[in-house]
């Protein structure tokens, strides 16, 4: 057991240097007596995907919320370009597990809704959130309301929300855990072109092994009680291969059995 | 209701209750129950008269006075109860005694404290309609989605605007419920305050009939308030449905 827990990083860091848009140091958050994060320090390069990866429990999802300013830290601060977050700001968008959206609003005014709270004119959002609605393939139900829509669907609707208020970064918390495989697929290879075409930096929180590597440039994983981050991975050789090929890859088979090599143990 | 194959409307079971109310009449067993088809020429009769007239708009007036007191202090009391731990802890034992109180004995202390006019009427129908406007609107408050909240929060929603656009909506089908309710209880308020206060209103007509044992105009009455609190009561039932569909997903 101890030797897979060995902090080997499996690729070296790609030699050019990459911006960091978001930098988490030295954060602590305790709840009461219980300690949540302890002294974690990690860093998100600028346009690309972080997976924040570990066992239930292991503070993923707080980190997250500290990130957007959601929760405070006990110690150690979130700097997101250069700037101490001290609250959730425009310059951060969030998307959540069970989409968080307003059952008494149609897609549209849902989509809106983040313009809406920034004091963006009514014509001037509905414009925006139409062609954000367009671009995640929800054209056509812009009057629907949430409870006549899929699982898959209310998250695409949560996705266009984050995209429309045009964050640089996009806190993702287990988007795709309330929605069934097939179209969890589909959203994970949307993810990818997302990520290519969006210059965007996109944290995710995910407890699938298979997602993580899939859809991530870097892939934090995170042990519990309390947390810290265990290793960093950054895989480099399957990303330009195509979106079919990759979970064939030999480095993604690799990545994903060493992933749960050394999680493995803290399973209950 | 299906009888041999038919659909009936709703509410025809009425009809067979009528017709007892006209069997149990015309037997003249009791002074008491006269027979509906005089009840209702009676109905007619004293309808548009001055003094039903003068009777319902005083009525009303206490009525809609005291209620709209309880929704307007109930409605964002139970919000902020369901927000404010401190709040809560202060208000809601107080909230859950007099729901369950008898009202009616505090009547006269009210007389005492507020006189024995229109004022005293109206705070003791508000009085009966508030407790469960309160307790429901907090009720609604407690049950939002936390998710909700931290997306308006994420977004940069002010107060304000949380409060209105998230909280207010949130919990609307069950504030719409409280009010129903506190509303059928007002009936009840500003009935026993005219009756206890001062005699004025509906409260005065039932309290001449009465005395008089003018059983039909009594009865006529007493079916004009029925029918005035069912529909106020329907009316609202209708508006809960239209929230209804969001009820169970939020």
């Amino acid at each position: 057991m101890a030797m897979s827990q060995t902090k080997r990083v499996l690729t070296p860091v790609e030699n050019t240097p990459t911006e960091i848009a978001v930098s988490a140091r030295n954060i602590t958050k305790n709840y009461g007596a219980v300690e949540a994060l302890k002294d974690l320090t990690l860093e998100f390069p600028r346009g690309q995907l972080t997976s924040l990866l570990g066992p239930s429990g292991c503070g993923k999802t707080t980190l997250l919320k500290i990130i957007a300013g959601l929760l405070k830290t006990t110690s150690g601060e979130v700097e997101v370009n250069g700037k101490a977050v001290t609250g959730p700001g425009p310059n951060r968008a969030f998307v959540f597990q069970d989409f968080a959206l307003l059952p008494w609003a149609t897609v549209l005014r849902n989509v809106a809704f983040g313009l809406e709270l920034r004091g963006v004119a009514r014509s001037e959002r509905e414009a925006r959130a139409e062609k954000y609605i367009k671009d995640v393939g929800l054209a056509g139900f812009e009057q629907s309301y949430p409870h006549e829509l899929s699982g898959g669907m209310r998250q695409r609707v949560g996705l266009a929300r984050a995209l429309s208020v045009d964050a640089q970064v996009l806190l993702m918390d287990e988007p795709f855990s309330a929605v069934d495989e097939q179209t969890r697929r589909k959203f994970q290879e949307d993810l990818l072109s997302l990520v290519q075409n969006e210059n965007k930096t996109f944290i995710f929180v995910t407890h699938s092994i298979e997602e993580a590597v899939y859809v991530s440039d870097q892939i934090a994983i995170l042990l519990p009680r309390p947390s810290r981050v265990s290793e960093v991975i950054r895989p480099s050789g399957f990303r330009n291969k195509g979106i079919d090929n990759i979970r064939r890859d030999p480095e993604y088979l690799d990545i994903v059995d060493n992933i749960w090599a050394s999680l493995r143990s803290y399973v209950e | 209701m299906y009888v041999f194959g038919y659909r009936l409307p709703g509410l025809s079971s009425l009809l067979i209750w009528g017709l007892l109310w006209e069997i149990v009449g015309r037997a003249e067993l009791t002074f008491f129950v006269p027979p509906l088809s005089e009840v209702l020429r009676t109905l007619v009769a004293i309808i548009g008269t001055p003094p039903f007239i003068k009777a319902l708009s005083e009525t009303a007036y206490a009525f809609s006075g005291g209620v709209f007191a309880a929704i307007v202090i109930g409605v964002p009391l139970g919000i902020l109860m369901g927000r404010s731990r401190l709040l809560d802890e202060l208000l809601l034992p107080w909230a859950n005694m007099f729901l369950s109180a008898p009202l009616t004995a505090l009547v006269p202390v009210l007389m005492v404290l507020f006189g024995f006019g229109m004022k005293a009427i109206i705070i003791t129908t508000a009085l009966f309609a508030i407790w469960i406007i309160i307790l429901n609107s907090r009720a609604g408050v407690r049950q939002i989605n936390r998710s909700l909240v931290e997306m308006a929060h994420s977004f940069g929603a002010s107060p304000v605007d949380a409060f209105f656009k998230i909280y207010f909506w949130a919990a609307l089908p069950e504030i719409l419920g409280g009010v129903r309710i506190g509303i059928i209880r007002a009936v009840k308020g500003v009935i026993i305050g005219q009756l206890l206060i001062s005699i004025v209103g509906f409260g005065a007509l039932f309290e001449l009939y009465s005395a008089n044992f003018l059983m039909a105009h009594f009865w006529a009455v007493l079916l004009v308030l029925f029918a005035l609190a069912f529909s106020i009561s329907e009316f609202l039932a209708y508006l809960e449905r239209k929230v209804a569909y969001y009820a169970a997903k939020r």
